[in-house]
C-alpha cells in the first residue's frame, strides 16, 4: 500500500449551498468526485483487526472495499459491498455512520474518522452510473417465501433469499414499493430514483412485487401458507403515529410526521399542481428530535415556510437525529428550540361566527421551558419543566414527530403471533424468529421506530434463519 | 390495474361502479372500505364498500361527484381500468345477534347503509330503514331498500318525494310511540349522524355511526383520519382506518370531525373546478 494520507480532516461532502437547497427538493449532498474518493480512501489505515466492520449492522467488508477504491477499481469495490449489503446507495446516504462504523474508526482517535459512508455512497453511485450489468437470477431451489412490506427490512430479506434461489414475493400495502424509503425519507436526502433502482434490481433477480395488498386484511398470514409459501417475513414497519395527548392536537394544521411526509413524498404534494394537498408556507413547529423530525422540518422549509422550529424537550447532546441532518437543518435556517416542551396547541375560534372559515385552524403552540435533571434508566438526563415558564410560539402548522406504535393489522389477524405490551412482534434476537412456526419478523414492526440500517440488519438475519429453516440446516 | 365491469348513474351526481378485484371481493364485508387511485398521478381516496359479488370477483362502489378525483373517476367507463384498488380495509359492521335494527341513511351514505340492511335482513333481523335526501332528484336505491327492509321511510328535506322532513322526524315519532330497537345504525353526512345520535340518546338504544374522514394510506400509518372519542370522561384519539370506520355514536366528537373535514375545502373546490375545466375543454 502507498503511504496513507495522514490529513486529520476528512474530505468534506460537496453539498448544495444551504441558501439554495432550502428552496428545492434536489439532493442536498451531491457526492464525492473520484478525486475526493481516492484522497479519502488513502486515509484508511487498513487496520488488521478492522474495528469498523464490527460497528456495521450488516458487517460490510469495509477495509477491502476501500482498498479497491485506492486501486481505482470502483466496480470491484461495489461488488465487495454487495456481498453483505443489498442497498448500498441507500445506506451510504441514510445510515448514522457516526455512531456505527465510523465511531470505531482508528483515525477518529486523533482527528476525523474515514468518511466510510461517503465512500460507500460514491461506490454505489459509480456503479449505478457506469454499470448496466443486470443482476442475475439464481437457479431456483424450489422454495417459496413471502415478504410482508417493501421497506428496508423486506427488501434486504428478499434480496438475500433471491440470491440463494428462493422464489420470493413481496406484498406491499401502498401503491408503490419502498416503504419508508419512499413515503418517509424525503427526496433531498434519498432520491426516489435510487430506491426504484434497488426495487428494479430485485425484480431482475426474480422477486415478485405485489402492491395494493394489505396483509392482515386482503390476505392473512395463514392464507399465505395455504398458498404454498413456506416461510413469511413480516417487515410491515412503523404503525400508528404517537401523539402527545395535549389539548389541540386535532386542530386543522396539526399533522403527524408520517402524514406530513407521506403527503409530500409519496403523494408529491410539493408540486406546483399537487393532487394531494398540504399546508405550505407559514410558520411551522416540528415537535421531536429524531431523523423524522429533521426530515419534516427541512421539508416544511422547502415547501416555502417563512419560519420553521424544531421543538425538543432535551438539549442538543440528546438529539437522537443523525448529526449531519442536524447540521444541515441548522445551516438551512431551521430554528432549534431545545429544552422546550409543548403543553397545548391553540386554535382560532370566532365567538361571533361559528361558520368563520378560520375557525379550528392552529394559531400557536404553548410550550414550557425544561431543564435537565438526573439521568433516567436509559442514561439520558430526564427533562423537568420549569414552573411558570410557559410561552407561546407563533405558528400555524404543527408536525408531531415523536415516534410510532406498531401497526395492529397483522397481530390482530394472526393466531399464535406473540407481541409485547407495546404491540411489537416478539422475536428471537439473532434470527427474527417469532412465536409462530415459519414466521419471521424485523424492522420497526419489532422494535418500533428505528433506523434503516438496523431494519436491514434484521432483514438479513431473518433471511439467513429462513434459509437454515427451509434447507433443513437448523437444529431447532 | 383494476377493470370497471359496470357503471351506472344513480342520479346526476351519484355513480355506481363495479370493479374487478377478486381478492377484495372475497373478503369484503358491509361497513368496510377500499382506497383507490384513478391513475398514476392520482390521490388516494377512501370509499366505503357498497356491495360485492364473491363469485364474479367484483366490488361495488357508489360515489358522489364532489371533487377532482371523483370527477376523474366518473369519466371512466365500463371496460376502462383504474390504477389502484386496495382493501377491504377497516372493521366490518357488527351485525351478529341483532334482532331488530333501525338503519338510517342520508344521501350517498345510503349506498353504504344498504349492504348492512341486506345482511341484517338475510339473517332474519327485523329491519326498519329510514333514508333521507335533499330532494326527489337525489333519491337512490329506493327499491333495493324496500327489498331489504320490513319497513321503509323515505324522507326528503323539501317534501318533493316520500315524506317531508329529515330522517329524525320518523325516528322521534317511533321513539315517542315507545318503539325500541337493539341498535340504530346511522350513515350519512356528519351533521345528520350528529342529529340522529341526539335523537336516539334519550332512549339509550346503542347507536353506531360510520365515519369517513380524510385518509391517505388507510392502513394505520399516517394518522390523518384521527378523531376523538370520549368514554367514561376519558378522551381517546382513535383512527378511523383501523379502529373504524364504525364508532359508538355517543362517544364521537362530531364538531371536531366536521371541522377537520373542512381542512382542505378551498383546495378541493379549486381542484374540482380545474378538473371540470379540463374535461370541458376535452369535450
Amino acid at each position: 500500500m502507498l503511504k496513507p494520507n495522514m490529513n486529520p480532516k476528512r474530505n468534506p461532502m460537496p453539498t448544495q449551498k444551504p441558501e439554495v437547497r432550502a428552496h428545492n427538493f434536489n439532493e442536498v449532498a451531491t457526492g464525492y468526485s473520484e478525486e475526493n474518493a481516492l484522497d479519502e480512501a488513502f486515509r484508511c489505515l487498513n487496520c488488521k483487526n478492522m474495528p469498523c466492520v464490527s460497528g456495521c449492522p450488516v458487517n460490510i467488508h469495509i477495509p477491502q472495499f476501500i482498498e479497491k477504491i485506492r486501486e481505482g477499481d470502483f466496480e470491484a469495490a461495489y461488488q465487495i459491498i454487495s456481498e453483505t449489503s443489498s442497498l448500498p446507495a441507500v445506506c451510504g446516504r441514510v445510515c448514522p455512520q457516526e455512531t456505527q462504523c465510523e465511531a470505531k474508526c482508528v483515525r477518529g482517535l486523533k482527528g476525523e474518522s474515514v468518511g466510510i459512508g461517503r465512500l460507500e455512497r460514491f461506490v454505489a453511485d459509480w456503479h449505478n452510473a457506469h454499470s448496466d450489468e443486470k443482476p442475475t437470477m439464481a437457479p431456483s431451489n424450489g422454495h417459496r417465501v413471502a415478504i410482508v412490506g417493501s421497506g428496508p427490512s423486506g427488501l434486504t430479506c428478499a434480496g438475500d433469499l433471491a440470491k440463494k434461489g428462493y422464489k420470493v414475493t413481496i406484498f406491499e400495502a401502498l401503491h408503490t414499493a419502498g416503504g419508508v424509503l419512499v413515503y418517509g425519507i424525503p427526496e433531498f436526502r434519498l432520491p426516489k430514483a435510487i430506491v426504484q433502482k434497488e426495487v428494479d434490481n430485485l425484480i431482475a433477480m426474480g422477486v415478485d412485487v405485489e402492491t395494493n395488498i394489505v396483509i392482515g386484511k386482503t390476505l392473512t398470514i395463514d392464507e399465505l401458507f395455504e398458498q404454498g409459501y413456506e416461510a413469511v417475513f413480516v417487515g410491515s414497519g412503523a404503525g400508528l403515529p404517537n401523539f402527545m395527548n395535549i389539548p389541540g392536537e386535532s386542530l386543522k394544521g396539526v399533522y403527524s410526521a408520517n402524514e406530513f411526509l407521506t403527503r409530500n413524498n409519496l403523494m408529491k404534494a410539493y408540486r406546483s399542481d399537487p393532487v394531494t394537498p398540504i399546508m405550505k408556507g407559514g410558520r411551522v413547529a416540528v415537535v421531536g428530535g429524531g431523523n423524522v423530525a429533521m426530515d419534516a422540518a427541512r421539508t416544511a422549509l422547502r415547501l416555502g415556510a417563512e419560519k420553521v422550529y424544531i421543538v425538543y424537550r432535551r438539549s442538543l447532546d440528546e438529539l437522537p437525529a443523525r448529526r449531519e441532518e442536524v447540521e444541515h437543518a441548522m445551516a438551512e435556517g431551521v430554528d432549534f428550540r431545545l429544552l422546550n416542551n409543548p403543553v397545548e396547541i391553540l386554535g382560532y375560534n370566532n365567538p361571533d361566527d361559528a361558520r368563520d372559515p378560520k375557525n379550528g385552524f392552529v394559531t400557536g403552540m404553548k410550550c414550557i421551558r425544561m431543564e435537565l435533571g438526573e439521568p433516567d434508566e436509559k442514561g439520558r438526563r430526564r427533562p423537568i419543566p420549569v414552573e411558570g415558564s410557559e410561552f407561546i410560539l407563533d405558528v400555524d402548522t404543527v408536525v408531531i414527530a415523536i415516534g410510532t406504535s406498531p401497526n395492529p393489522l397483522i397481530k390482530s389477524t394472526t393466531k399464535g403471533l406473540d407481541v409485547n405490551k407495546k404491540g411489537g412482534i416478539i422475536v428471537e434476537e439473532n434470527t427474527g424468529k417469532t412465536s409462530r412456526e415459519g414466521v419471521y419478523a424485523g424492522g420497526d414492526a419489532v422494535t418500533g421506530s428505528a433506523t434503516v440500517i438496523s431494519a436491514m440488519g434484521a432483514g438479513k438475519a431473518a433471511a439467513k434463519a429462513i434459509d437454515e429453516y427451509l434447507s433443513g440446516e437448523s437444529v431447532s | 390495474m383494476y377493470r370497471i365491469t359496470a357503471k351506472k348513474a344513480l342520479n346526476p351526481t351519484v355513480t355506481m361502479m363495479e370493479i374487478e378485484a377478486p381478492l377484495v371481493a372475497k373478503k369484503a364485508e358491509p361497513g368496510q372500505f377500499i382506497i383507490l387511485r384513478v391513475d398514476d398521478e392520482g390521490e388516494r381516496i377512501p370509499l366505503t364498500i357498497a356491495g360485492y359479488d364473491r363469485e364474479k370477483g367484483t366490488v361495488r362502489i357508489i360515489f358522489q361527484i364532489v371533487g377532482a378525483t371523483t370527477e376523474k373517476l366518473n369519466h371512466k367507463n365500463e371496460g376502462d381500468y383504474i390504477r389502484d384498488f386496495v382493501g377491504p380495509l377497516g372493521v366490518a359492521t357488527k351485525v351478529e345477534g341483532l334482532k331488530k335494527v333501525c338503519i338510517v341513511g342520508g344521501g350517498v351514505g345510503c349506498a353504504i347503509a344498504l349492504p348492512i340492511a341486506q345482511k341484517l335482513h338475510q339473517q332474519g333481523c327485523d329491519v326498519t330503514s329510514v333514508i333521507g335526501f335533499r330532494n326527489k332528484d337525489l333519491l337512490i336505491l329506493e327499491d333495493e331498500f324496500k327489498a331489504a327492509s320490513n319497513r321503509l321511510f323515505v324522507m326528503t328535506d323539501d317534501g318533493s318525494y316520500g315524506r317531508h322532513g329529515n330522517v329524525c322526524v320518523p325516528l322521534e315519532k317511533m321513539f315517542s310511540g315507545g318503539e325500541t330497537f337493539d341498535e340504530v345504525i346511522a350513515i350519512g353526512p356528519l351533521v345528520m349522524m350528529k342529529f340522529v345520535v341526539n335523537a336516539v340518546k334519550p332512549t339509550g338504544i346503542p347507536c353506531t355511526v360510520s365515519m369517513n374522514p380524510i385518509m391517505i394510506d388507510g392502513t394505520g400509518m399516517c394518522g390523518g383520519c384521527r378523531l376523538t372519542t370520549t368514554r367514561n370522561g376519558e378522551k381517546l384519539t382513535r383512527f378511523a382506518c383501523v379502529d373504524g370506520p364504525d364508532f359508538n355514536g355517543y362517544e364521537v366528537d362530531f364538531d371536531e370531525a366536521m371541522s377537520r373535514g373542512g381542512m382542505y375545502r378551498e383546495f378541493e373546490r379549486h381542484a374540482h373546478e380545474e378538473a371540470c375545466n379540463l374535461f370541458n375543454t376535452e369535450n
